[in-house]
């Protein structure tokens, strides 16, 4: 941990598009305050590119307080670097130390291509939680609050599931590029909640075909995904979804 | 396609397979490892040769062989299947990747393990299950007791049977909690259990296995 202004050298993964072969490329960056954020210090760094005239780096970002799920840098071997429980734009450069080398790669799997530098497309993700379908709600005026009772401990496990920002951490560190954590957080969500259930057996058989489509890997089971994932979503749910989509092939009659 | 072979063919219905044949392979090896240790009562290989005998001829066990090595073919097949899938889902590599920070190594070797013990079944097939496959099927007598103690005289022989069971270990070391994990079996009260479980019979089972070469090179049981 640094407390004075720091000296760093960066190594940025360049591509100009999803077609072009891309490459790592030195920079050095000087008296970069401890105090900023990762992407402030990338900030920095494109403000120095422009002024040079040469091209900034392209990389997601949106809400910068880490809940939007935008910011998608895999930082020294690690999908938001090396903080627990963090994105990348709620990382802090006292979390390195002057003089360090620090290599940013973007997020690396076949169904989330490089749109250009550090920028991915995550739409995989989008059809995949669209081909989950809809939820049955009533229309009319809004129920009282408490009409259906729902226990505690569902409820909590259900809201922990629905932290998920889909930021894409746990594809991008996953040795088989897997989706499944994401995607059990997205069956968990509603699978736990009485509004759920008229569509819960139709909507994992769905959201798992989808995945299989888009060319995510198979979970191993390593843990690498809840131990990254900047939200702590938990594998309890991937146990979920397994449970609810083999009670969905093999037990439910309804096709899919 | 119907939508049960869909289910099959899908990731997690790939899985599901690699589970179940996992636990029935696990299964397996508690039958295995205790006619094993029947060998440390000393009693020059007799209660041994009287087990061995009954699992060459009985005729539910050599049924029961043959979805033996259908289990251990579909595990393979669904490896290589999976394997493959998932170099796929990543064709570039990351330049600097630490996965030591999120996971364990024999997690992320299944495959190499795997295919370790794979190499050492085949000469363990040849050492034992052949022999005694020859001699049912030409109606000879064969003391399996005896052959153990001829095989096992040769340093080489010993130090692969160690390195096979270790390789046995850290693939169940991984793969025992990870089955249960995959058939949907994760549980705030039940999981803790199965994954004490699973350490202690990663480590027990492959130390019994391993004391059988090393106890008959030494000479302790005889």
């Amino acid at each position: 941990m640094s407390t004075g202004n720091m000296n760093l050298t960066l190594q940025v993964w360049r591509q100009k598009n999803s077609k072009s072969a891309g490459k790592l490329v030195d920079y050095k960056l000087s008296d970069i305050s401890p105090d900023m954020s990762f992407l402030e210090m990338f900030d920095v760094l494109n403000e120095q590119l422009i002024n040079k005239g040469e091209e900034p780096v392209v990389f997601d970002h949106d809400c910068r307080e880490g809940i939007c799920g935008m910011c998608s840098m895999f930082i020294n071997g690690q999908p938001h670097g090396p903080k627990d429980l963090v994105t990348t734009c709620q990382l802090h450069m006292r979390s390195f130390n002057d003089g360090d080398t620090i290599v940013v790669e973007p997020w690396r799997a076949k169904a989330f291509p490089v749109i250009k530098d550090l920028a991915v497309d995550r739409s995989a993700f989008d059809r995949i939680i669209a081909s989950g379908g809809f939820v049955s709600v009533n229309t009319g005026n809004a129920q009282d609050a408490n009409a259906l009772p729902i226990p505690k401990i569902q409820a909590d496990a259900a809201f922990e599931a629905a932290a998920c920002i889909g930021c894409g951490a746990c594809v991008a560190t996953c040795k088989n590029a897997s989706a499944m954590l994401f995607v059990s957080a997205k069956v968990s969500q509603l699978a736990l909640l009485p509004q759920g259930q008229p569509e819960r057996y139709r909507r994992v058989q769905s959201m798992v075909a989808q995945m299989d489509e888009e060319g995510f890997g198979n979970c191993t089971n390593t843990g690498a995904c809840e131990a990254e994932c900047p939200k702590g979503i938990s594998l309890e749910n991937i146990a979920r979804m397994n449970r609810d989509y083999f009670s969905a092939k093999f037990i439910s009659e309804e096709e899919v | 396609m119907s939508s049960l072979s869909k289910a099959f063919t899908s990731s997690i219905g790939k899985k599901f397979v690699m589970g179940l044949t996992g636990l029935f392979l696990i299964s397996f090896l508690i039958v295995h490892v205790s006619i094993n240790a029947l060998i440390f009562l000393n009693d020059g290989g007799e209660t041994f040769n009287v087990a061995a005998d009954f699992m060459a001829h009985n005729i539910v066990i050599r049924i029961m062989e043959v979805g033996l090595f259908l289990g251990i073919i579909l595990h393979i097949v669904q490896a290589i299947m999976l394997t493959s899938q998932n170099n796929a889902a990543r064709p570039e590599k990351y330049a600097y990747n630490k996965p030591q920070a999120n996971s364990k190594w024999y997690s992320r070797s299944m495959g190499l393990l795997g295919t370790l013990i794979l190499m050492f079944l085949v000469l363990h097939l040849y050492h034992f299950w052949w022999p005694t496959k020859v001699s049912v099927y030409t109606h000879q007598e064969h003391n399996t007791f005896q052959n153990i103690v001829m095989i096992f005289q040769e340093e080489w022989v010993v130090a692969v049977y160690v390195l096979g069971v270790i390789s046995l270990g850290y693939h169940l070391l991984h793969g025992f909690q990870s089955s249960f994990q995959t058939m949907g079996w994760n549980h705030k009260k039940w999981t803790p259990v199965v994954k004490t479980v699973g350490v202690w019979f990663s480590i027990i089972v492959p130390i019994i296995f391993a004391l059988m070469p090393i106890a008959i090179y030494f000479g302790w049981v005889s």
